[in-house]
């Protein structure tokens, strides 16, 4: 597969127009990507992550969706750039992912993962300001600037309020949004969240993804999700990449993903598969029996 | 919300600094001999005038060329120990870590107490014999270092998990090789100056040649650390969490693993290890100034240096004329006020 953008590979700093005319409309392409996890080279593999290729636009969702196991974190940490695939490439704007610098990396690239550890606690204010550590040197002191883009990202997760507490003391969907807004304080071009869901009730969940959404459409983030809500995904995702054991089965819109027979397949457990009136698909399970 | 502003950082290590003076003094008046504030002060400005030969007494003496010394040996010493017992916390993201948890102060002991048994069979001229311990407590230290560094990386880069305890293994085997020596020492005299070295003591003077060099060693090594501040205020939430923020997690790791090293090594050198200053005083300036490294690593540096001068003083007029050992006194002062904090966190 060959590309424009492919060779020769552009430096970090200086990418021609060429390049960036070729991708006005495609800010991530995962290009045949793939990734093998195996304690060491002699050894049979433990883990394969097939081949997979898929595009993203700016203001786009995307979810990676499948069931544990599947190769959904693996597929993020190759996008991310924290993984390097064994084959293929992963370009944002052009640029390979892993190949960025790490300072440059955390300008374009905002990572939310699962769970953030405080060994010493710190200020809410001052854990959003960590999102603004790839726009400084040496010791950074906090620049107006800064302030202006914390506080921003703070109020557009809807938790200036927070801004004085201890991240140790508000719950855990004031913490995710508190996350979410250190991820927006690095002011990215992509955005990555890894199964963001996972201890938010269902109404701080169904807040999430409303946030996500549009902060997607107003900045313009690409977001990729982690996943494996169903239902949020067929409501939330404009592009779904759905995953099992280490294979890429489907891309596409949720319409055109949540087939029962192959949701029935991935997810072994019986469903059904309907379309609300917003062309939406709403999958309901039922019991084995 | 008041972020942090170099004003700020200036005026609070300013203030330390004060206190750090106050404490220098006050350490330099007391004493076995008695001396005056205003002999002291007298004195002092003789040595800053370089008019040494005006002073004749032997309170100066006393004062000039033997507790200044000390007291700069204090100030070095607890200063490199606090600051890398703040660096070992936040690369092993690990809060009881200090600077002796990864076996550096085993390493040193054991090429000390080598270096006494060599120091013994063979004969040196005095001047040089008083550096062997010191060089080969360095020398342990340093192959200490590169060994648990070999052991503590995955895939090639620092883990802080397997650093920790590749560390905390070094130690117990080499702490297994002091107790052979030390049993092999029984009835020698030199037992007594291993014990002495291995429970820490400054009441070797060092030579001003030495002092310089401990000197600039911890400003390059501390300086060094001091530039990851901000680095490593993100490496506590994790490697993987500071990559994704932007931190070059491996060369903030290989870096501040080697300063915060060589500045054990080059504390543990020259005074043996002094307990408990690099585990204290780090947490101490957390609870004051908050965690933030572009204000906790000077904060710890000077608190280090106080902690210690005070200590020092305290061993060395106690039961004067004779001394107490400052590790003890570190010990004894310091368990109960950890406890304290501790307990204080907790409630």
């Amino acid at each position: 597969m060959s590309t424009p953008h492919r060779t020769p590979t552009p430096s970090p700093s200086n990418p021609t127009p060429d390049q960036q005319r070729a991708n006005s409309d495609v800010r991530l392409s995962v290009e045949q990507a793939s990734y093998v996890y195996a304690p060491n080279p002699s050894q049979a593999p433990l883990f394969t992550l097939e081949a997979l290729s898929f595009q993203a636009k700016p203001g786009e969702i995307v979810a990676i969706l499948g069931p544990n196991a599947s190769g959904k974190s693996t597929l993020l940490k190759l996008i991310s750039g924290a993984l390097q695939p064994l084959s293929g490439r992963i370009f944002l704007n052009g640029f390979a992912t892993h190949d960025l610098p790490p300072q440059i990396r955390a300008q374009r690239i905002a990572f939310v993962q699962q769970e953030s550890r405080l060994l010493f606690p710190s200020r809410v204010w001052e854990f959003v300001l960590q999102g603004r550590h790839a726009h400084g040197h040496g010791l950074r002191f906090v620049t107006e600037e800064d302030m202006a883009v914390a506080n921003n990202a703070l109020t557009q997760v809807g938790a200036s309020h927070l801004a004085d507490r201890w991240m140790d003391k508000i719950s855990g969907g004031e913490k995710q949004r508190v996350i979410l807004a250190r991820a927006l304080a690095q002011q990215p071009l992509l955005l990555l969240l890894d199964e963001p869901t996972l201890h938010l009730d269902i109404g701080a969940q169904v807040d999430l993804l409303e946030s996500l959404r549009r902060l997607a459409a107003e900045n313009r983030y690409t977001v990729i999700i982690v996943t494996h809500e169903l239902n949020l995904t067929g409501e939330y995702a404009d592009q779904v990449v759905l995953l099992q054991k280490g294979k890429c089965l489907r891309v596409g819109t949720p319409a055109s993903v949540f087939q029962r027979d192959l949701l029935e397949h991935v997810f072994q457990a019986p469903l059904t598969v309907e379309m609300t009136s917003s062309g939406r698909p709403r999958v309901t399970l039922f019991n084995k029996q | 919300m008041r972020p942090l502003t170099l004003g700020r950082l200036f005026l609070r290590c300013g203030i330390l600094a004060v206190v750090l003076f106050v404490v220098v003094v006050m350490a330099l008046k007391l004493g076995a001999v008695q001396v005056s504030l205003y002999g002291l002060g007298r004195d002092l400005i003789r040595v800053l005038l370089h008019q040494s030969s005006g002073i004749s007494t032997d309170y100066g003496m006393i004062v000039v060329d033997i507790r200044l010394p000390r007291i700069l040996l204090a100030i070095v010493v607890g200063a490199s120990l606090s600051v890398a017992g703040t660096s070992f916390q936040a690369l092993l993201r690990n809060p009881l870590a200090d600077p002796y948890v990864l076996g550096i102060s085993s390493g040193g002991a054991v090429g000390a107490i080598i270096a006494l048994m060599l120091e013994n069979q063979l004969s040196f001229s005095p001047e040089f014999a008083g550096l062997i311990t010191p060089f080969g407590a360095f020398l342990g230290a340093a192959i200490t270092i590169a060994a648990v560094y070999f052991l503590g990386r995955r895939e090639g880069q620092i883990d802080s998990t397997t650093l920790l305890l590749g560390g905390v293994i070094t130690a117990s085997f080499l702490n297994a090789i002091i107790m052979f020596l030390m049993s092999s020492l029984a009835g020698s005299n030199l037992r007594g100056g291993a014990t002495y070295w291995m429970m820490g003591s400054l009441s070797t003077l060092p030579s001003k040649s030495l002092l310089y060099l401990l000197g600039i060693g911890f400003l390059v090594a501390a300086g060094a650390i001091y530039t990851t501040s901000s680095d490593l205020n993100l490496l506590l939430a994790g490697e993987k969490e500071a990559m994704h923020l932007g931190v070059d997690v491996r060369r903030v790791q290989i870096l501040v693993y080697l300063a915060a090293s060589i500045l054990t090594g080059l504390a543990v050198s020259v005074s043996g290890a002094i307990g408990y200053v690099g585990l204290l005083v780090p947490h101490a300036m957390r609870m004051i100034f908050g965690s933030d490294h572009r204000m906790l690593l000077p904060a710890a540096a000077l608190g280090g240096a106080i902690a210690l001068v005070i200590a020092d003083t305290i061993a060395r007029t106690v039961v004067a004329p004779s001394e107490l050992q400052v590790g003890a006194v570190t010990a004894l002062v310091g368990a109960p006020f950890f406890i304290y904090l501790l307990r204080r966190r907790l409630a």
